[in-house]
């Protein structure tokens, strides 16, 4: 018994560094003040002004629903296709439009945003706190994402949608073998949304290490956050390897630079390392948010605590870890010999253990609680039986012998839809039903969603449980008609039968959620007496989420018993007495309350900037490179205004969060929140430079294509070039540790100094870029370099002007220590560069 | 587990007939292959069946379970196990059905968009080329020397062997070996473009090696 109320009884923790309580206002007062700092703007323009992480969490999963119709729609055309053996309505260019599409927005445009729109919507909620780190980035991720999908599917409807498979090998891809502008549309569609991808992960990371209850350590905070930490750590350093590829192969496109043509010294299968080096850790990205969201459910939903919390944490920091060094498992059959492919073999059967670690947490927690049928239920058990199968197949691929069989069959499209729709689909059904009366305010009506349970669950197995047998029997993937297999008419058929059986159970749960939101009857508060800070707050949750900060003596009780003193402001930072928008910052481990962050509030900035770079897109799908080239004018002008827009204004002085308890603003404080999203950002920049040279030593030591030409490399003129650039961008570094205008000045010159012997290195010694692999990355790795300093150099010129205004005091940094912690990794990554030309002209 | 005997049902019937499954194997390559999965295919529904049983239980009263019994006990320890036996069986099979450096005939196959030509050696020594038909000795290991014209594609024999790409710039090695006499179904598996699914050929296995080909056509 004791277990099962448990968290009723949390004790109070010991409050030696707990926060004093506010005295008690009155509600509806809090709510008003509150409401008119942090409402959106009135009507449509409200929609475009947004920053609040509230709506933008929701737009982000709308429209990753809608995504995920398009893509359903896609595979029904599909699987009306495939179900007979002549399938004479599609023409093979256009089916081949489709499957790539249906892949490709599945994967990018359905469940990334899906997962970011959760995370986004949820963390602030769950972690006690009023926003996301950097609200207006939130807008700019959601933008970047929605023009790059419209692109993707304008293309469709032109008739042009990339047609070379969802993970684009060449040379297929390639100028010769796919011209046209469909492969371009993938390349730079996905990369413009890839930039969201990043945004995301940014934020996350920064929101869960900073933003945390006071008192809310890293160890015991919510597993969900343990998950996104995890997931948005492997999206810092999952995302760079493809849109190194992507470059890369835009760059081949467009230019010629042979990085992947084989009689050019390039090679194929870089592509493919760069491409399933992103590929495999995806398909965790994808997993570990859903894995998260069961962790948080399971328990509510079995009315007791989850089991071996730090076994799960251990495991979900071991899958991060792992989930690098498996992406060959794609490759089993390039022809790397088999030794190498037993090593990836081991280790992706060992991937296998955390994940059993976790199920059978979850399993263990539904023994010790008293499991409820509640709809969130039924999905968690549509999870555990699809899931785990889908697991099992992945186990059997791993397998070498096995995988060289079953390889690009119909069996791995069954494998991937179990552990796709298994591992993220039902879970994310299952989050739905759960959070829903969160967003809408209202209950749900019964019975629609039971049904519409049953019929996805037999659906979907009727669709891809006989596709197994289907791939044994020979099938491969990504064929559009059978001719001479009248053996598979029967598999398919039935396979193609009940994926509208699963459309129509999908199309059940949509209406449901709409039923939900129109006609659903007003819901009370907590609905699930969950133990977590997300339901202690009213319903619908309003955009501020808390009218005052829980604090320590919040944390770990039921939501029920710390809804009203909230409400009434008597935890930390009540109200919005100053009519701005403002959270606490506490300390990364501990949680300890740092400062107080004061944000920009509603603008059409993040439009302005996403539809600039969305020009720039454009120009290049037009093939208009100098005129792309000018278009990132405007995109540089509006990051200088967007920055401005943090410079210090109006009230600096200390706030008192609670009696006796003052924190400085951000302005004044040691490591501010913009500081530590830069650090995280530049994990992910570190990551994309290494893939570079990843590509450099994989050309030089593993390709056996043509011999590069004699370098010009090793001119004398060109070793001096080398050196001033070494000397200079040292020279930066040091001096952007110092203080005061007249270094940023000195820093603004020494950077366009390196940048100018750059170009004319570039210009005059630098090898021809299309003759050669190796010649054409030696110039994106300078390209790399170059644009990096032109930043440095930027961020120096702000920094100047930033004195000449006179915002930068002994007490106030401004965009000092961004600038200083972007020149030393320019400086690194310019040395490591220039020691690895060298290296290669001198062995 | 209704749906598990029902698909070794439905798979052993589908693999009398058909000349591209892999549960019908033709050869000691595929044979490997095909017992590995059955063996997996048994170990994967018991896994199956025992979740689906936790999960019902789960649902009486609430059992005074120690977590570490799910962590480590089932987590760490049962999973390592299986695993570990899957992959020194994986391993196992993944060795002998590798080419060595035994004396084995050797073939080649260059694929383009979209065909493949293949060569063996005549008794003179001489390269006999053929389109989109292999010829190969009966009985014996035979090793596919695979290459592309253009952009990347796949030999496929289900009935003898696993896959084996063709990369242009690269020359890859598989081994193949037909038991019987006989032609067999083979396909380009990796997508290639317009008519990736048309890219078929067989393999014709020859009691007699060299074949004479001109008799054999009669
Ligand atoms: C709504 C139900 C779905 C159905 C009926 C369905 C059906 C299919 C079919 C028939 C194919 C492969 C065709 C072929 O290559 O022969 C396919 C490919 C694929 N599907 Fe789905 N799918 C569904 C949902 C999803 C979801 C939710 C995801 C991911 C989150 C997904 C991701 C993929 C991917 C990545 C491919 C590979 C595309 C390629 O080969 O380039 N699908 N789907
Ligand atoms: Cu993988
Ligand atoms: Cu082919």
């Amino acid at each position: 018994m004791t277990d099962i109320t448990s968290f009723d009884a949390a004790e109070d923790r010991a409050t030696t560094n707990s926060i004093p309580r506010n005295p008690p206002q009155r509600a509806l007062h809090l709510h008003r003040e509150l409401g008119r700092v942090w409402a959106n703007d009135k009507g449509f323009w409200g929609q475009i002004t947004a920053v609040s992480h509230t709506t933008l969490g929701l737009r982000f999963m709308a429209t990753a629903f809608v995504f995920f119709a398009i893509g359903g729609i896609l595979s029904m055309l599909i699987r009306a296709q495939l179900a007979t053996h002549q399938g004479a309505f599609l023409d093979t260019e256009i089916y081949n439009q489709i499957f790539t599409m249906h892949g490709s927005i599945m994967m990018f445009l359905f469940a990334i945003p899906m997962l970011e729109g959760l995370a986004i919507w949820l963390l602030p909620k769950m972690l006690g706190t009023r926003d996301m780190a950097f609200p207006r980035l939130t807008s700019l991720g959601y933008w970047c994402y929605l023009f790059g999908g419209l692109i993707m599917l304008t293309a469709l409807l032109f008739g042009v949608a990339p047609r070379d498979g969802w993970f684009m090998y060449t040379p297929l891809a390639s100028a010769v073998h796919s011209p046209g502008i469909n492969a371009d549309v993938w390349l730079l569609g996905v990369t413009f949304v890839e930039i969201s991808a990043i945004a995301a992960a940014v934020e996350i990371t920064v929101t869960i290490l900073r933003q945390r209850a006071p008192g809310m350590k890293l160890t015991e905070m919510p597993l969900f956050a343990w998950y996104m930490l995890g997931t948005s750590a492997m999206m810092l350093v999952g995302f760079p390897p493809l849109i190194a590829g992507s470059v890369l192969l835009e760059l081949e496109r467009a230019f010629g630079w042979p990085f992947f043509d084989p009689t050019r010294g390039g090679d194929p299968l870089l592509w493919q390392h760069l491409f399933w080096l992103f590929g495999h850790p995806e398909v965790y990205i994808i997993f570990l948010p859903a894995a998260g969201v069961m962790s948080m459910i399971i328990p509510v939903m079995c009315r007791t605590k989850i089991l071996g919390y730090g076994a799960i944490v251990a495991a979900v920091l071991g899958l991060v870890f792992l989930s690098f060094g498996l992406w060959v498992h794609h490759m089993f059959t390039v022809g790397i010999p088999h030794m190498a492919l037993a090593f990836f073999s081991a280790a992706s059967v060992l991937v296998a253990v955390p994940t059993a670690v976790q199920v059978f947490a979850w399993i263990g927690t539904m023994w010790k609680g008293q499991p409820q049928l509640h709809l969130p239920m039924y999905h968690i058990l549509g999870f555990f039986l699809t899931f785990v199968m889908g697991g099992l197949t992945g186990v059997m691929l791993a397998i070498v012998p096995f995988n060289w069989q079953a390889h690009d069959t119909a069996f791995v499209t069954a494998h991937l839809h179990y552990v796709l729709i298994g591992g993220f689909v039902f879970p994310m059904m299952a989050a739905v039903t759960y959070w829903m009366p969160l967003i809408t305010g209202r209950r749900r009506i019964k019975g629609l969603g039971e049904t519409a349970f049953w019929v996805i669950v037999v659906g979907f197995h009727g669709t891809f449980f006989i596709m197994h047998l289907t791939g044994l029997m020979g099938m491969p993937r990504r064929i559009d008609i059978y001719p001479d297999n009248p053996e598979w008419v029967w598999l398919n058929l039935t396979s193609s039968i009940f994926s509208f059986v699963l459309t129509i159970g999908f199309a059940m749960f949509a209406l449901d959620l709409l039923l939900q939101i129109f006609l659903g009857k007003r819901e009370s508060r907590d609905p699930w007496e969950a133990p977590t800070l997300d339901w202690a707050m009213p319903l619908p949750s309003p955009n501020y989420n808390y009218a005052s900060l829980p604090t320590l003596r919040d944390l770990d009780k039921p939501a029920r018993d710390v809804i009203l003193p909230l409400a009434r402001g008597e935890g930390a930072l009540p109200g919005a007495p100053r009519g701005r928008r403002e959270f606490l910052v506490t300390r990364a481990i501990n949680a300890e309350p740092d400062h107080v962050a004061i944000l920009p509030g509603n603008t059409a900035l993040p439009l302005v900037l996403s539809a600039s770079i969305g020009v720039f897109v454009l120009l290049m799908l037009a093939s208009l490179y100098l005129l792309a080239a000018f278009a990132l004018l405007p995109v540089a002008a509006l990051i200088w205004v967007w920055v401005r827009a943090m410079a210090p204004s109006g009230d600096l002085r200390p706030i008192e969060i609670a009696p006796g308890t003052s924190l400085p603003v951000h302005h004044h404080a040691r490591q501010s929140l913009a500081q530590s999203g830069l650090n995280a950002l530049l994990v992910a920049d570190g990551t994309l430079f290494a893939s570079l040279i990843f590509g450099l030593a994989f050309l030089s030591v593993v390709t056996q294509g043509p011999a590069a030409p004699p370098a010009g490399a090793h001119t004398m003129a060109s070793l001096v070039a080398l050196g001033v650039i070494g000397v200079v961008m040292m020279i930066a570094a040091w001096i952007a540790t110092g203080v005061g205008r007249g270094t940023a000045q000195l820093g603004v010159v020494l950077n366009i100094v390196a940048l100018v012997v750059l170009t004319w290195l570039a210009l005059t010694q630098m090898d021809d870029p299309t003759v050669h692999a190796r010649d054409a990355l030696r110039a994106a790795v300078a390209g790399y370099v170059a644009l990096h300093v032109i930043v440095a150099a930027g961020m120096a010129a702000f920094v100047a002007d930033q004195y000449r205004r006179g915002e930068i005091t002994a007490q106030i940094h401004g965009g000092y220590p961004g600038w200083r912690k972007w020149q030393s990794f320019t400086t690194a990554t310019t040395l490591i560069a220039i020691a690895i030309l060298l290296a290669q002209v001198f062995a | 587990m209704r749906g598990a005997s029902a698909f070794i049902a439905f798979a052993l019937l589908a693999g009398c007939d058909t000349g591209l499954s892999t549960l019908a194997p033709a050869g000691p390559v595929a044979a490997d292959i095909a017992w590995l999965w059955w063996v997996m295919l048994a170990g994967a529904t018991l896994i199956t069946v025992l979740m689906v049983v936790l999960l019902v239980v789960a649902f009486g009263r609430p059992k005074d379970t120690g977590s570490r019994v799910w962590t480590h006990g089932m987590g760490l320890w049962f999973s390592l196990t299986v695993l570990t036996a899957l992959l020194a069986a994986g391993l196992w099979v993944g060795e002998r059905i590798q080419p060595r450096d035994d004396d084995a005939v050797v073939v080649r196959a260059h694929a383009f968009q979209w065909g493949w030509e293949f060569s063996h050696e005549a008794a003179d020594g001489t390269a006999v080329e053929s389109n989109d038909l292999l010829h190969i000795p009966v009985g014996v290991p035979v090793d596919v020397l695979i290459t592309s014209e253009d952009v990347i594609h796949s030999f496929w024999v289900p009935r003898l062997a696993g896959k084996m790409d063709a990369i242009p710039g690269r020359t890859n090695r598989t081994r193949i070996q037909a038991d019987e006499a006989g032609e067999y179904d083979g396909l380009c598996a990796e997508f290639c473009g317009l008519n990736h699914a048309g890219m078929r050929f067989s393999v014709q296995a020859h009691a007699n090696w060299p074949p004479d080909l001109n008799e054999a056509e009669q």
